[in-house]
């Protein structure tokens, strides 16, 4: 089966006061129709650069290797209507909802607005599908809240009009970038829910963006690890928390204080992240790393498969179980 | 029971006609850290910004080692004794520091302020800064070196209690991890007081002894931290508990809005 | 190359702000460097046009023009800095004092602002001439009132974004006095902001110092000024001979439309600094 979305090697650099920084280097993921899979990383590790290269908005300036296919297509070559057809099926929403919407502008007319000038739907039916997928989002009353403004919502609600809004086009692949960073926890619960519930239904592709391992292991199918730029590591999202292959991951778990005992002493990870264009010439986690042997240093490892996942470590047999 | 560095009584404030704060109480024993726990709109920061003089409580009274600080201060030595007092770290680590100063510079006009007997070296050295580190200016710093700095001006005034005002929600985990050990080394050499506002359970769970949970502006829960988390009694802290994911948590649709 | 003060104004930066020191020059040792006495008459030379050393000629009462133009530039440019420096230091004043007090204090000061803000340079000039005698100190005591609002206006707003950085709220939690806060911390940051606003001002005080001299209610004959030189030299223009009002314009213009730029680069350079 071919997958709906594969990256393939792909490297981005930005153009920074002048000098081209690549802040992605070598990534390859696949995400079959359907599929959820979580990318994990801490700030500069590539994770919301990844998606924005998918969903065609890098900054201006940047440059690109290697390739996007979506459905058998070559995202990069796609044009005119051919790219605004793509974007009704690759659809994305964002950490701070507020910031995308305009403030003087109804929920209304901002969720139909793709649908009535790319789509050709006339208004009243943009409005009734609209209020429709706010119900499924568990809005009620959608007619009156289609003629409210972004203000009169709270945060968690405007990011279900922000998921109800992404649907409407009835995309094949979600890209959602820490759309619950911002929201309180009991809110996030919900929110997660939601998505949860209408990816399933729809049988709805998503790329989930976080930087909490554990909400990822939740709601998604496989996770992907990126540590400055790269993938580390790829399995099972179930799996990944309870028995991490590359010593990052393991870190990252290790880090992270538990809700249900407090440790003497938090395993914290040395130094800080590092993005693509600071990282060493060997393996890029090197210079943090508690197994780092000299070989780590020569030549970056290549992604490569272990059990029924992926790494890039070229110690990961050795220290399963440390 | 030992000392009592911090005690709130009967806490209130008012915008207009709404209630940001109603009847919050608790006390900080010296060394002990109480955590704060609540959700946006829940009143916690406005607690703690009314503990530190920058909002006025409507009503009840704030004592920090025995003395009153319900009203601001007219005094410039009150100001300052109120100041060796209680000390506060705050979320964001890019706008607490004044761009234009280095680290150095930040630190020892604080010590200078308090004439403190620390000196800027020993401050960099407790809060893991080196000695180029302390000469640059913000900007050339990471977030994680940045509330590093936030803590070292703080604990320069030499308080008995600090206020971590989500010091650490801002930070990437691995960094996290290490401000957090730091906190609990400070406290250990120091004896200060933290009072920890926060949303995130198990950063709570990791620095405190007891907790209060707060919801819409009113205490609903109080205890021990270990016990208040392990067997949440009120219907919203088993809430709140449930809604961390962790281990086999499903998300779960909960009501209609 | 780049020098430290001049960081990101470009060439056309540099050119304006040595354009501005040469006219600092000019108007420091000008009354010095004048090949001639500027205020000898010889009525047989008026009118004269450039001959010898006298490189631009005469004017309508036979005084050497480039001297004349070289001693002017001391008041020509002394006017604006003086409105400058008064409305400047008020402005940032009031603006910061707003800042910091907030609430009714904030209301009161940005509604007298306001009122003021309404009345132009021109009208006040001639009310304070008809209370105190044109002159210069008139003239400048006017436009530092008009421009007062201005300056409070526009920096109100960067001082109240920088009274809401949490930097400021650790200092007063310190104990630290607000006056130290504010001189220490506040200000040095809204300097950028500051000196590229006195920069805009300078500019519109140059040519309104040359307008109010113009009407003769500023700077007074015989006094050299490159205002009241353009105001002289309408006869000469009416009778064919428009060498000192050009002259004199030419000069206003330069230096206003260096100072202008540089400004607009300077105001440009610090909001992108701002974050």
């Amino acid at each position: 089966m071919t997958p709906l979305l594969s990256i393939d090697d792909l490297t981005v650099q930005l153009s920074v006061e002048g000098d081209l920084r690549t802040v992605l280097h070598g990534v390859s993921l696949e995400i079959s129709a359907g599929e959820a899979v979580g990318l994990v990383g801490e700030s500069g590790s590539g994770k919301s650069m990844t998606a924005r290269a998918v969903s065609r908005i890098l900054p201006s300036g940047a440059v690109t290797f290697g390739s996007i296919s979506f459905d058998g297509r070559d995202v990069s070559a796609l044009r005119g209507g051919a790219l605004r057809q793509y974007r009704g099926e690759v659809a994305m929403i964002f950490q701070d909802p507020r910031a995308h919407t305009n403030p003087v502008r109804t929920i209304g007319d901002f969720m139909t607005e793709a649908l009535r000038t790319n789509r050709g739907v006339p208004g009243v039916e943009a409005r009734r599908r609209a209020a429709a997928l706010l119900e499924e989002v568990g809005i009620t009353e959608g007619d009156r809240r289609l003629r409210q403004h972004p203000h009169e919502l709270s945060s968690g609600m405007l990011q279900r009009v922000m998921i109800a809004t992404a649907l409407l086009t009835e995309p094949r692949l979600l890209l959602a970038d820490e759309p619950t960073t911002a929201l309180d926890v009991t809110t996030q619960a919900e929110v997660m829910a939601i998505l949860d519930d209408l990816r399933r239904e729809r049988g709805l592709a998503l790329l989930f963006i976080t930087h909490d391992l554990e909400l990822a292991g939740a709601v998604c199918d496989r996770t992907a690890v990126m540590y400055a730029g790269q993938i580390v590591e790829v399995q099972a999202a179930g799996t990944l928390h309870d028995r991490p292959r590359h010593p990052y991951t393991a870190a990252l778990v290790a880090a992270r204080p538990r809700i249900d005992a407090m440790a003497t002493r938090l395993a914290a990870i040395p130094g800080r992240p590092l993005s693509a264009f600071e990282a060493p010439a060997g393996c890029a986690f090197a210079t943090r790393c508690l197994h780092v042997q000299d070989r780590c240093r020569e030549a970056r490892p290549a992604l490569r498969p272990l059990g029924d996942g992926v790494v890039r470590c070229i110690r990961a047999e050795e220290l399963v179980g440390v | 029971m030992s000392e009592a560095v911090l005690v709130v009584t009967d806490l209130r404030k008012e915008y207009g006609t709404l209630v940001a704060v109603d009847d919050v109480s608790f006390r900080v024993e010296s060394g002990r850290s109480l955590a704060i726990v609540g959700e946006s709109g829940s009143g916690k920061t406005t607690v703690a910004r009314m503990i530190i003089g920058l909002e006025r409580a409507t009503a009840g009274t704030i004592r920090a080692l025995g003395r009153d600080r319900s009203t601001p201060a007219r005094a410039g030595g009150e100001r300052r004794r109120r100041g060796a007092e209680v000390q506060i770290v705050f979320q964001d680590p890019y706008s607490s520091l004044d761009p234009r100063q280095t680290i150095a510079d930040a630190i020892s006009e604080v010590l200078r302020l308090h004439g403190g007997q620390q000196t800027v070296g020993e401050l960099c050295e407790l809060v893991g800064l080196d000695e180029r580190q302390s000469r640059a200016l913000p900007r050339n710093l990471s977030g994680g070196q940045r509330q590093r700095v936030a803590i070292a001006r703080a604990l320069a005034a030499e308080p008995r209690v600090l206020i971590l005002d989500e010091s650490v929600a801002a930070l990437d985990v691995s960094i996290q991890a290490q401000v957090l050990n730091l906190l609990a080394d400070i406290r250990a050499e120091t004896g200060v007081s933290y009072v920890l506002i926060s949303h995130d359970l198990a950063v709570v769970r990791q620095l405190t002894d007891d907790c209060v949970v707060m919801q819409h502006g009113r205490i609903v829960e109080r205890g021990p931290t270990g016990q208040v988390l392990d067997h949440p009694a009120e219907a919203y802290t088993q809430l709140l508990r449930a809604s961390v994911p962790g281990p086999g948590w499903k998300p779960v649709r909960r009501v209609r809005v | 190359m780049s020098v430290p003060g001049l960081r990101g104004t470009g060439l056309l930066g540099h050119v304006c702000a040595a354009v501005i020191v040469l006219a600092l020059i000019v108007g420091a040792v000008g009354a010095w460097i004048a090949p001639h006495d500027p205020d000898f008459v010889d009525l047989d030379l008026a009118y004269v046009g450039p001959f010898a050393d006298h490189l631009i000629g005469f004017d309508g009462r036979g005084r050497d023009l480039l001297s004349r133009l070289l001693a002017g530039a001391r008041t020509s440019l002394l006017g604006p800095v003086a409105v400058v420096a008064v409305a400047v230091t008020v402005g940032t004043l009031l603006a910061v004092a707003a800042a910091w007090f907030g609430g009714m204090f904030d209301t009161i000061v940005s509604a007298a602002l306001d009122v003021l803000f309404a009345f132009p340079g021109i009208l006040i000039a001639i009310v304070v001439a008809a209370v105190f005698g044109p002159s210069l100190r008139s003239a400048v005591l006017a436009l530092a009132v008009a421009y007062t609002p201005y300056i409070a206006r526009v920096l109100r707003g960067s001082a109240l974004r920088e009274r809401a950085q949490l930097y400021i709220a650790a200092l007063e939690v310190q104990g630290l006095a607000a006056v130290a806060i504010c001189v220490r911390h506040l200000i040095p940051n809204i300097l950028g902001l500051i000196v590229a606003q006195g920069a805009v001002l300078f500019g519109y005080a140059m040519v309104d110092l040359a307008a109010i001299s113009f009407l003769g209610l500023g700077v007074q004959t015989p006094q050299a000024d490159w205002g009241v030189m353009v105001s002289e030299g309408r006869n000469g223009v009416l009778q064919g001979y428009p060498l000192e009002s050009l002259a004199a314009g030419l000069c206003i213009v330069v230096v206003v439309v260096a100072v202008n730029l540089l400004g607009e680069r300077l105001t440009d350079r610090a909001q992108r600094g701002a974050r």
